[in-house]
């Protein structure tokens, strides 16, 4: 973990050094997803609903899943710019290193620009809170700590997976993006939304549904039954960076270099 | 005219280079365009009034978005442009013996149409044999798709007129990031990607009536599925080739201009 943070201390360094670069493009990264919000606002604006639910209740859901997206795009860019470290051979050097390939991965990358993005999802989340008539008890905000928690372990765990696949393609995969943009894209709704295949592909498969809707129900209050289970439920949804963990072992150990 | 015509083949066979990039790109703009469509759907189930424009139509105008992405997004961008002009390599670029904005204009012109061939054909067709909710609609008319395949051509000129502006910014700032960033959230956002132009509050309309993005979209794309016809659409592409040649007219002044005082340094 020190590695890592040391790792962190020379990325920051280093990405100051253009200062002005630096400046826009964190505000760069703060208006882009503005402007999707704002879309998000001006639909509500013209339509007052989407299913039952009212705009402060999808700006919380949206609030955390671009929260979860914006942290694992800062501390996991390594693995979403790994095609590079295979092209370049650099992954050679991470091998032969006494540490593990997966904080040296980790700490090749850092997008210090990502913060734009991050102080926006933290005003509409914050607005979101401010709006909707919720009675916080400790639970629900147990609840909404894990839920941003486990969405940053499942980005990481796509953008490991995707990583791995660059063992035996030594190319980046466009298709990641599905799971990754499309999968923040998507989950800024309450799922329900969507066609039940959709919703369960998204709650079974790659499991967005346990982090953002089913506790989100609880946090509304819409759901019965037993507050704790809906608390364990991101935790569950965060399991899912276990298989992608070993996934990349295996690849690890299957690597052939490209020799450059 | 002839250097830049086979510029552009040049460009067409190089851009098909990249086939499987290309087939990875229409499954995801696939998936998006399916999640787009289902938010909308879930929108106008409970709309209390009518919108201003029906839900065939809005999944038509999303399905015509995605096919036809890189003739309307700004990020789609050369990042070959953007180095030769920070770098001072464009001191060979002016040794050549044409003019630099309709060799550059032929240059972005062929990236995208290649781009676009590509994408656009399985994305289209694909889209048309949808279940009917999803299903890509034909247009009304033979008259509507021919006045389709106008707008949305004179749209990409008029995009590659608007990303000259970008290029020539580079010039002044020397780092493209700001300017594209502006470029890019602006122009996507007034072009009708982020949300459908019929759907804006009038006041947010108005703007983008006023804007050239739009023109560069959102209109051909309402022309195909019949939201804008007749009179309307001949009037629109009126506008759209007054825009693209005061924006041409006025990007080859600002070319030039700033081409005077290029100062190249050694190297």
């Amino acid at each position: 973990m020190r590695l890592y943070f040391k790792y962190l201390q020379i990325l920051f360094k280093s990405q100051m050094q253009y200062r002005t670069s630096f400046l826009l493009l964190s505000l760069g990264q703060f208006f882009i997803p503005f402007a999707i919000f704002a879309g998000l606002y001006l639909l509500f604006e013209r339509f007052g609903q989407i299913k039952g639910w009212q705009l402060f209740e999808v700006a919380l859901c949206f609030g955390i899943i671009h929260m979860a997206f914006a942290l694992s795009e800062c501390f996991a860019r390594g693995f979403d710019t790994f095609s590079s470290l295979i092209i370049k051979g650099d992954f050679d050097r991470l091998l032969v290193r006494p540490r593990s390939t997966f904080v040296q991965v980790l700490g090749s990358q850092f997008e210090f620009t990502r913060f734009g993005r991050l102080l926006q999802s933290l005003f509409v989340l914050i607005w979101a809170v401010m709006n909707l008539p919720i009675d916080w008890t400790p639970i629900k905000m147990l609840t909404l700590i894990f839920m941003i928690i486990s969405g940053v372990l499942i980005f990481t765990g796509i953008y490991m997976l995707a990583a791995t696949m660059c063992f035996w393609t030594v190319q980046g995969l466009e298709v990641a993006n599905i799971f990754t943009d499309g999968g923040r894209e998507m989950a800024q709704y309450p799922l329900n939304i969507y066609q039940k295949w959709v919703s369960r592909f998204f709650t079974y498969v790659i499991p967005f549904g346990t982090v953002n809707y089913l506790p989100l129900l609880y946090i509304l209050g819409k759901s019965e039954g037993d507050g704790v289970l809906y608390l364990l439920t991101p935790v569950a949804g965060s399991l899912f960076i276990l298989p992608c963990f070993l996934v990349w072992q295996f690849g690890v150990r299957h690597y052939r270099s490209t020799g450059s | 005219m002839r250097p830049y015509v086979s510029f552009l083949k040049l460009r067409l066979n190089m851009g098909m280079q990249y086939r499987t990039g290309a087939f990875a790109g229409v499954a995801t703009q696939f998936f998006w365009g399916i999640i787009i469509i289902m938010v909308f759907e879930a929108f106008y189930q409970h709309a209390t009034k009518t919108p201003p424009i029906s839900l065939p139509q809005i999944i038509t105008y999303v399905w015509l978005q995605q096919a036809f992405l890189v003739f309307v997004t700004m990020w789609f961008r050369d990042n070959e442009l953007f180095e030769l002009i920070t770098s001072g390599n464009i001191a060979y670029e002016l040794c050549r013996p044409w003019e630099l904005y309709g060799f550059w204009y032929a240059k972005l012109l062929a990236q995208r149409l290649s781009s676009a061939l590509l994408r656009c054909f399985p994305i289209l067709i694909i889209a048309l044999f949808l279940p009917a909710t999803y299903r890509l609609t034909i247009p009304p008319s033979v008259t509507t798709l021919i006045l389709f395949i106008i707008t949305l051509l004179l749209g990409l000129l008029l995009l590659i007129a608007i990303s000259m502006f970008l290029y020539i910014s580079v010039f002044v700032t020397m780092s493209p990031v700001g300017s594209l960033l502006l470029f890019s959230v602006l122009g996507e956002f007034f072009a009708g990607l982020i949300i459908p132009v019929p759907l804006m509050p009038s006041w947010l309309q108005t703007i983008a009536n006023i804007l050239p993005f739009r023109w560069t979209a959102d209109f051909p794309f309402r022309v195909y599925s019949g939201h804008i016809s007749g009179q309307a659409a001949i009037n629109g592409i009126l506008i759209q080739l007054a825009y693209l040649a005061v924006l041409v007219v006025l990007g080859r002044c600002a070319l030039n201009l700033i081409l005077r005082k290029v100062v190249v340094q050694g190297g």
